[in-house]
């Protein structure tokens, strides 16, 4: 038997009042696909920058080819032959591609020649790319592109990819699978993290399964059941939404042609929207991030303005009303961001209820702030939500993302919307704090509420969507029944892999 | 090893303690810089900070405390409203500049005569010199989307001209035998800002700046205005969402610095200053800068900010008449108590640990 | 008007930019490092006091040069420290360094009131120099002026062709994916806050060495400030920020040369609020670029 890869043994890391990774031992073999799953929070992430030396374990070893592995820094990861894949944070907008490459190799050639390698890389594993594009003009398959391309020209002995397939259509998904068949078939390691099952069932050789920063389990992907897979890595058995049944009722919200220049640098400017939205239903918007979805949620809350006619709420015309009035006529949204956006992190929950309730909930009064009642309004979201927090004075950012995540819709829920949008209501929320949140918004959709949920997890649209719709490049296609349709439908509706036909990169 | 570790809330007891720390450190290292100079440490630190209230001339002193203390602490209430919501008012002293050059133009106009109309004319041209001067990088701002910073600062250069030509033209005074410089608005009954009781430096301005303290804490803590600001300062994203207009808060924040840097300048030179000349700006502009950090742009701590940053200008007078202590040094030292304050804001969102962590 | 020579007046305006040169181009290093200082009128103001000294004491005015880059570089540590390693807010860190540097160069500069510098020798280029009109106006100056240019035609060298200002840039760009592939964010950024302070050491030297030439208290008045101004105009490019100062010392010396020819009937105060004016209207007409990503944030290499 010949020797792993990547040994880990003993792997511990603390942060104050967290332990990320404790006693974590595995062993990656050569030319196999490595699947890492977890939770989020499950300390993957740590894990992970520690083989890639941005952490320095508390205890613990590894070995890389049977020889003791400890990089200092990620330069030296790079030395040895481990690459990344970054989730988020890792690509200079205002630079090119070649530029973007060069930054993460430790002896780039000069640019030119970069350029023609990046050229004849990304063609021969089926990922085109041009090196003299700005990379803040890509789209998130692209962006993805360069990050591993970036990563093949150092022909790496182990790939790591951090939750690759966020950001890809269906399509895209298999064009990535393809390109990491053909590594494995060359010889290359790949730790692919996720917590998507099926496709780690799809791609990968083996897996490890963390729980609250140990491992709980390892098995053979291709053999073992996704639903016991989700149980080790939840630790419980996970109950699935339900909703009586859909009965509609009046149109409430309607878009017509709604369009808008981006409203920022390398945004998405909207195009051309029509919709309309009925009391009662849920209507789920797919796509893949940066075509528009923060831009659509900030037209419909009012955080941009819009020309006259474009949105209707119950008939009136609301385009150029503003954030708070559209509140009052009960049109209410919940923002991706919790962090800065839906709440400011260094104010306490009491501040934070006072950000958006105070129109509907009577929180201000002669433009004095009534902090009693914020008080008891931020206490009764967290007690219907079942936000742990010590209380409503504690700071924003000390909630961990789904409590923060449960309090920001718990916010928006407990104000009887008649029209909500949530714009990536689970996003990187546990999956019992993902259970909850997607239960209480068909409960809302059950009372009569409209729901626009934006979300870039298919799976949880096809759960609680009647209808379906999908962003793509800022324009909205038209929605269907989101019962029975197929994922290869809904792929072609997200922009198919249009942006991944080779004649784009043109060789 | 030092390691930072945010904090998942800001301390309050750093919060509060920090500016006591920071003037105990500046003492340390301004003593330092005194020695340096080849004067007694103890004695400087003693003629400034002591001297002034206790000491042989208190009785001359101390009602300077409050004459120097009035425009500082009004005008720094104002900018730390702005910097709160991080709009950045650097030009403070060219507002003062025109807030008295339109106060002291309204009372002349109507020299000599004598009617209670001068004073509430003065104080309301006062307010609207500084507010309309504040109004110019605040549109550009919302407009153009210029930086504010660089814009009221140059405009701090421009009223220092107009300043100049104004004494030494327009509102010259006609009896001044050719010297520059205004009337004397002190000896103008009617215009006159007197002390509201004798002898004490207690004058309109000071009472109006008490007054600008307990209004900004109500503001700031209560009324909706206060939230606003602190909310577009914390996350400018989530304002916008909670409602907020960010060019509406640029506009809101500059007027009311604008205007309270106006109404110091109209006081000072109603009051203690007298009239307009040439070098009738001192500085209050950019000393309320430290004044509003030291005090944490919190309208309490201004107030003490703002007493002791009188104290350490009219001890630096003392220090250097009595000690030949160069007026620079007393400069330096309030540009390092804002340094130390800053350093050891630290603290405050961030627990330092020393030493490598063992696994637990 | 008629008094006044053009070829006198645009050799003037090289004269009057280059100091705003210098203190521009070091403050657009670190704002593309991602760091916005407003300290630069207090580092002008050091370096102006501590090149005097330096030169008055050594007699050189080389010598004075690198002590007001060495001095104001100092102070600018001062920056550097409280921002990249206390995590203090830039804005209000910039701001304490004018203060501070204002008054310590009163402190500093004490003894030097009235005192007379050593003279900086004019650098006359070669035949260069003879060509009519363009040799008085771009070939009869000092040698720091054309340092001053080669400054800026090094900095755009370096920024744009080398490998270390690919990763200032993306530090400045992106702190935390720059962070990610595992570039010193703040050691990078300390240098070039370094950098920015010995640049606006040498530009306040060339106004107490060259340009004035003597020391007087708050003698840059508000030179810095036009800097910073001047980089934001520029949209962080060395090449326009050369265009940038040439038209502020456009500004300044037309002043300058029509109080002096009297030939107009404008007070001298209103004459003097030209630059300032003009700074303001240049930021309002000319729209900036896309600012550096990471500008003016903190950088905490958080977990």
């Amino acid at each position: 038997m010949t020797t792993p890869l990547l040994e880990l043994s003993g792997l511990t890391k603390a942060y104050p009042g967290v332990v990320a990774n404790s006693e974590v031992s595995f062993d990656i073999a050569r030319g196999e696909v490595h699947a890492l799953l977890g939770e989020n929070g499950a300390g993957k992430s740590t894990l992970v920058k520690t083989i890639y030396g941005l952490v320095q374990p508390d205890a613990g070893t590894m070995r890389l080819d049977g020889q003791p592995f400890a990089p200092p820094e990620p330069r030296a990861a790079r030395a040895a032959g481990v690459a990344m894949v970054f989730q988020h944070f890792s690509l200079f907008d205002a630079m090119s591609v070649a530029e973007n490459v060069a930054l993460g190799m430790e002896t780039p050639p000069a640019l030119n020649r970069l350029a023609a390698q990046i050229r004849e890389v990304s063609q021969s594993y089926g990922l085109p790319l041009d090196p003299d594009r700005i990379v803040g003009d890509l789209s998130a398959g692209e962006r993805q592109r360069v990050e591993i391309v970036r990563c093949l020209l150092q022909e790496p002995r182990l790939l790591i990819m951090d939750e690759p397939t966020s950001v890809l259509t269906p399509q895209e998904v298999q064009i990535l699978f393809e390109t990491l068949r053909k590594l494995r078939a060359e010889g290359v390691s790949i730790l692919y993290i996720s917590h998507k099952l099926e496709e780690i069932r799809t791609i990968c050789d083996s897996a490890t399964i963390l729980r609250h920063g140990k491992v709980v389990g390892k098995c053979d992907p291709k053999v073992t059941a996704a639903r016991d897979m989700a149980e080790q890595m939840v630790g419980a058995t996970l109950s699935t939404p339900s909703r009586a049944g859909g009965r509609t009722g009046e149109v409430v919200l309607e878009l017509t042609g709604l369009s808008a220049p981006a409203p920022r640098a390398f945004g998405t400017a909207l195009k051309h929207i029509d919709l309309s939205l009925r009391a009662g239903e849920v209507l789920g918007i797919g796509g893949v991030a940066g075509n528009g979805q923060d831009e659509l949620a900030m037209a419909l809350s009012g955080e941009m303005s819009v020309a006259p006619g474009m949105i209707r709420l119950k008939g009136r015309e609301i385009g150029t009303v503003g954030v708070n009035a559209r509140r009052r006529m009960g049109l209410l949204c919940a923002p991706e961001e919790r962090m800065g956006h839906a709440a400011a992190p260094d104010m306490s929950l009491t501040e934070n209820a006072l950000l958006t309730a105070g129109p509907r909930e009577d929180l201000v009064r002669h433009g004095f702030l009534r902090w009693g009642r914020a008080r008891g309004f931020a206490e009764r979201v967290i007690e219907r939500f079942d936000v742990r927090t010590p209380g409503a004075g504690t700071a924003a950012r000390a909630l961990s993302g789904g409590n923060l995540q449960k309090f920001v819709i718990g916010r928006e829920i407990m104000q009887r919307p008649e029209v909500l949008v949530v714009n990536q209501p689970t996003w990187g929320v546990d999956a019992a704090a993902a259970a909850t949140i997607r239960q209480a918004l068909l409960d809302l959709a059950e009372a009569g509420a409209a729901l626009i949920v934006i979300s870039q997890d298919l799976d949880e649209l096809m759960e609680i969507s009647d209808r379906f719709a999908a962003l793509n490049g800022g324009s909205l296609s038209a929605p269907r029944p989101a019962e029975g349709l197929g994922i290869d439908e809904i792929g072609m509706m997200l922009g198919g892999a249009h942006d991944m036909t080779p004649a784009h990169g043109e060789g | 090893m030092i390691r930072l570790d945010r904090r998942p809330e800001p301390s309050r007891a750093w919060t509060i303690a920090t500016p006591f720390v920071a003037v105990a450190l500046t003492m340390v290292a301004g003593g330092l810089m005194f020695a340096l100079l080849g004067k007694d440490p103890v004695e400087a630190i003693r003629t400034i900070f002591w001297d002034p209230l206790f000491g042989d001339f208190a009785s001359y002193s101390r009602p300077q405390l409050l004459v120097k203390a009035g425009p500082l602490i009004l005008i720094a209430i104002g900018l730390s409203l702005g910097f709160r919501a991080g709009i950045w008012n650097i030009g403070a002293e060219g507002q003062y500049i025109l807030g008295a050059i339109c106060a002291a133009a309204t009372g002349l106009a109507i020299y000599p005569a004598e009617t209670w109309i001068v004073f509430p004319a003065m104080i309301v041209a006062g307010a609207l010199g500084g507010l309309l001067w504040a109004m110019i990088p605040a549109l550009l701002k919302v407009r153009f989307g210029t930086n504010e910073v660089l814009v009221s600062l140059m405009l701090v250069y421009v009223a220092e001209a107009l300043l100049a030509s104004m004494s030494l033209g327009l509102l010259r005074n006609p009896e001044g035998m050719g010297f520059p410089g205004s009337r004397n608005l002190a000896q103008y009954p009617s215009a006159a800002n007197l002390d509201l009781i004798p002898g004490t430096g207690l004058h309109w301005g000071v009472a109006l700046a008490f007054a600008a303290v307990i209004v900004g804490q109500v503001v700031m803590t209560r009324h909706q205005l206060g939230f606003r600001v602190r909310l577009a300062g914390q996350s400018p994203r989530a304002a916008v969402f909670g409602g907020v207009n960010p060019g509406w808060l640029v506009v809101v924040c500059m007027g009311i610095s604008g205007g309270l840097a106006g109404l110091a300048g109209m006081f000072e030179v109603a009051g203690p200053a007298g009239r307009l000349s040439i070098d009738f700006n001192v500085g209050y502009g950019f000393t309320a800068i430290i004044v509003a950090f030291l005090g944490r742009l919190n309208p309490i701590g201004i107030l003490l900010a703002g007493l002791l940053m009188a104290l350490t200008y009219i001890g630096g007078e003392l220090a250097q008449l009595q000690m030949n202590l160069p007026l620079a040094a007393i400069q330096m030292f309030q540009g390092m108590l804002l340094f130390f304050l800053l350093a050891v804001d630290l603290l405050t969102n961030f627990s330092i640990r020393f030493g490598r962590r063992v696994a637990a | 008007m008629s008094n006044i020579d053009p070829i006198l007046l645009l050799s003037a305006i090289i004269i009057v930019s280059t100091p705003i040169l210098l203190a521009a181009i070091g403050e657009l290093v670190v704002e593309r490092a991602g760091v916005l200082n407003l300290g630069v009128e207090g580092m002008m103001i050091t370096g102006a006091v501590c090149g005097f000294i330096a030169a008055t004491s050594t007699g050189s005015p080389w010598l004075g040069f690198a002590g007001a880059a060495l001095g104001a570089a100092l102070l600018s540590m001062v920056f550097g420290v409280l921002t990249q390693l206390f995590l203090s807010n830039q804005v209000a860190t910039g701001l304490a360094l004018t203060l501070f540097g204002l008054g310590l160069s009163a402190l500093l500069g004490q003894g030097y009131i009235g005192v007379k510098g050593p003279v900086v020798p004019d650098l006359y280029l070669p035949v260069l120099r003879d060509i009519p009109f363009l040799g008085p106006v771009l070939f009869r100056h000092d040698a720091m002026v054309y340092i001053a240019l080669f400054i800026v035609l090094g900095v755009w060298l370096f920024l744009n062709r080398t490998r270390s200002g690919r990763v200032l840039r993306a530090v400045g760009e992106n702190h935390d994916a720059a962070h990610a592939l595992g570039y010193k964010v703040v050691r990078v950024r300390l240098l070039a806050i370094a950098f920015g302070g010995a640049c606006a050491g040498l530009g306040g030297a060339y106004l107490s060495l060259v340009r004035v030439p003597q020391w007087t208290e708050g003698m840059t008045a508000g030179a810095g400030w036009i800097a910073l101004a001047i980089v934001v105009f520029a949209s962080w490019r060395p090449g326009r920020l050369v265009l940038g100062a040439w038209l502020f010392g456009g500004a300044t010396a037309l002043q300058l040369a029509l109080q002096a020819s009297g030939g107009v009937q404008i007070p001298i105060e209103y004459l003097q609020m030209a630059p300032y004016l003009a700074t303001i209207l240049v930021l309002v007409i000319l729209r900036a670029g896309r600012a550096p990503g990471s500008l003016g944030r903190s950088f905490h290499a958080s977990s």
